[in-house]
């Protein structure tokens, strides 16, 4: 799950990470009022999607930047009045971009040095590690591809947490001295305190910047949170901007369905996350273009499949569907009752190739078979591949 | 021989009272398991289906029935207790079937675990089974979820992180006549107990297992882990397939630790790392039987 840069200052405020003032703003009276609030002749207009790239785009509207320096609460008003509303194209949004409801009003930081911080899970080591580096305001990857021994990495013990000790070490790592050193490490452990309590998966801050007063702040922040964790986090999930996510997906998590959109005209039905990738792969393999992933999972009942087939035969882009269980967890007599429900429902009229293996599955087949509708079968996964692909090129 | 479980192993159940608990726990008792025991605080001294005894501790259940494995059917919220729980039991082996568990959970258990003689398989993992020579390989070990038909007992080491792919190699195996030793689910997640690396070296020490089929997917290294060890250590040969070839960038492909994250774990890399350890490399997920088969014949050429 993400949130927006704004939200993310909310938590930095929560717990206590310095970062520069600022607030949302949901209109161009916001803006001004907001940016009045913050006496300064250095206010920063951003608008918040979910995406990088920001300040590069364009909106279709023309005007460019999706951030803005502005001296005045009047030019503020400005600006956020032309981003309000209007659709955002970054290098990372794809081209229809994202639609700005909200923008961000924050006084400008004068900067005098950009690093980098980042804390995120180490999977060769099962453990958080603390990532900083002097090359903040870049793209950090090509800076660990360039540079690697300007990227310090500091591992937290899990069960210690991250001790002072170790964020002065970050400090000194980052080129802090003095009083910004103790600030530093300050910020430090306040992120890693924000990472833990809000069960993350990633929090970035690039550029995390010392300004020209001396102040260690945090100038921009990427989130992510552990999916898994949700559960017990539900201050974060207030934050779930459902505007930012593929509709498709927003219904099929209503669900409990695990469902990625992608862009294809194959669309398939599995059971178990690495079938359902492997099935998307044999489409491909095949010539075929899958239009998205979906595990249905061990658990799933009949109104649950039969909810998943709706949400994908709700894509107009969907031409051929194949079903593809092995059923573990997940019994064959459940899966055909449930798309017998959804065939009926939604009136079918794409082919449909339905393999089915394991438990229960000579049920599973009778209750196609005599079901008498127009579904094609299949005995293996190749063999479905092959015939949903066949079957789209006939039609 | 086998590997971690043998048809004699005696196996614990944790949340054996729950439905997913039960029903898999039923199963495995059809199969021909030796499940002796069950945990479920507040419902010891009950029995499961009039056989198996319910305890509230597993510390109880261990010491009453001389179990060495658990399976935990336990809910996210729970689970990592759970594990921990088994851990302090002196169990040999803990199997968490249990999809959810948050990182974090997992992270600090891990660490926790660390010197303790408990091997953990997963958290989020089909379970494992070495098959058993009656109908339908009945009177294996079938610990988890897997259906216990598709396998056939034999010689080849199965380990996977995904379930229902794992049942795809199991079942082509089983009906090309090629048996299996065991078959080792180690789950999707990013944090887990054991690694591709740990269960291929134990194949490659026992004597029963003479091939292996490796299946990975997207996210971390562990792939590339195994496969540099392998060329340099594997006396056996190993075919594998990396699903997730397809999947976009920066997605969570369902598993929770099917992720490619700033350019790294993509299924590209993988099947480049195979191939320079010498595993064959199963195009599609259709043919991982039919790719060790040739492989064995070209090794034997």
């Amino acid at each position: 799950m993400n949130i927006h840069e704004y939200q993310a200052r909310e938590l930095f405020e929560k717990f206590g990470v310095a970062a520069p003032r600022g607030k949302v703003a949901t209109t161009s009276g916001e803006a001004e009022a907001v940016a009045r609030e913050l006496h300064t002749d250095k206010i920063v207009v951003k608008a918040q999607i979910h995406a990088g790239g920001r300040g590069k785009g364009t909106f279709t509207n023309g005007f460019k930047g999706g951030v803005h320096v502005c001296s005045t609460p009047e030019e503020a008003r400005e600006v956020a009045s032309k981003m309000l509303g209007q659709t955002l194209v970054t290098h990372q949004t794809g081209p229809a971009g994202r639609l700005v409801n909200q923008v961000f009003v924050v006084e400008g930081a004068e900067i005098a040095k950009e690093l980098y911080i980042a804390i995120l899970l180490d999977r060769a080591t099962s453990r958080p590690v603390v990532i900083a580096s002097t090359e903040g305001g870049m793209d950090i990857e090509a800076v660990a591809a360039r540079t690697p021994e300007k990227i310090f990495r500091e591992s937290v013990h899990p069960l210690l947490g991250l001790q002072a000790y170790q964020t002065r070490k970050l400090a000194k790592a980052l080129g802090l001295t003095g009083k910004q050193a103790s600030a530093g490490a300050k910020l430090i452990a306040a992120l890693y305190k924000t990472f833990i309590s809000c069960d993350c998966s990633l929090v970035e801050v690039n550029p995390l910047v010392v300004t020209k007063a001396g102040e260690v702040q945090a100038l921009d922040a990427k989130f992510n949170f552990d999916d898994n964790a949700l559960y017990r986090q539900p201050e974060i999930v207030a934050m779930r901007d459902t505007a930012e996510e593929d509709p498709r997906e927003v219904e099929a998590s209503k669900f409990g369905l695990n469902y990625i959109g992608l862009d294809g005209n194959i669309a398939c039905l599995v059971n178990g996350a690495g079938l359902a990738m492997a099935t998307m792969d044999i489409i491909q393999y095949y010539g075929g273009n899958p239009a998205n992933f979906l595990d249905v999972g061990g658990g799933a009942t009949k109104e649950q499949v039969a909810a998943a087939f709706k949400i994908i035969l709700a894509d107009p882009k969907v031409k051929g569907i194949l079903v593809n269980i092995f059923g573990g967890i997940m019994q064959c007599d459940i899966i055909a009752e449930g798309i017998l429900a959804a065939v009926q429902e939604t009136h079918l009229s794409i082919p449909l190739v339905v393999r089915l293996e394991g438990s229960n599955v000579e049920l599973g087949k009778k209750i196609i078979r005599e079901s008498g509708l127009a579904v094609i079968s299949a005995d293996s996964l190749a063999d479905g591949a092959e015939k949903v692909v066949a079957a789209i090129k006939a039609a | 021989m086998a590997i971690l479980v043998t048809p004699q192993t005696r196996v614990l159940i944790q949340g054996i009272t729950g439905s997913f608990g039960a029903r898999h726990t039923q199963l495995s008792l059809e199969y021909g398991s030796k499940i002796v025991a069950g945990v479920t605080p507040g419902k010891g001294g009950q029995l499961f289906e009039g056989i198996v005894p319910i305890f509230d501790t597993v510390a109880e259940a261990v010491r009453e029935t001389g179990a060495t494995a658990s399976a935990i059917f336990v809910p996210p919220p729970f689970a990592a207790d759970a594990i921990l729980e088994g851990v302090d039991a002196g169990l040999d082996l803990v199997v968490c079937i249990t999809e959810g568990i948050p990182v974090n959970d997992m992270v600090k258990v891990k660490a926790a675990m660390q010197g303790s003689k408990t091997r953990l398989i997963g958290p989020n993992c089909p379970g494992l089974v070495t098959p058993g020579g009656g109908k339908e390989s009945h009177g294996g070990c079938r610990i988890g979820i897997s259906p216990g038909y598709i396998h056939r007992q034999g010689n080849v080491g199965v380990v996977s992180r995904s379930g229902t792919l794992t049942y795809e190699a199991v079942w082509q195996l089983t009906t090309r006549g090629l048996g299996q030793s065991t078959c080792v689910g180690i789950g999707g997640d990013p944090v887990n107990g054991t690694s591709h690396l740990d269960v291929i070296k134990m194949f490659n020490d026992d004597p029963e297992t003479e091939a292996i089929i490796m299946i990975g997917e997207i996210g971390g290294t562990a792939e590339e882990e195994a496969a540099a060890w392998i060329k340099e250590n594997c006396k056996k040969p190993v075919a594998g397939f990396i699903a997730g070839a397809t999947a976009p960038p920066g997605r969570r492909m369902g598993h929770a630790g099917a992720i490619v994250s700033g350019g790294k774990g993509t299924a590209a890399a993988k099947i480049a790392a195979f191939r320079e350890a010498g595993i064959a490399v199963a195009d599609t997920p259709s043919v991982m039987a039919d790719t060790l088969i040739k492989h064995i014949q070209a090794l034997k050429g």
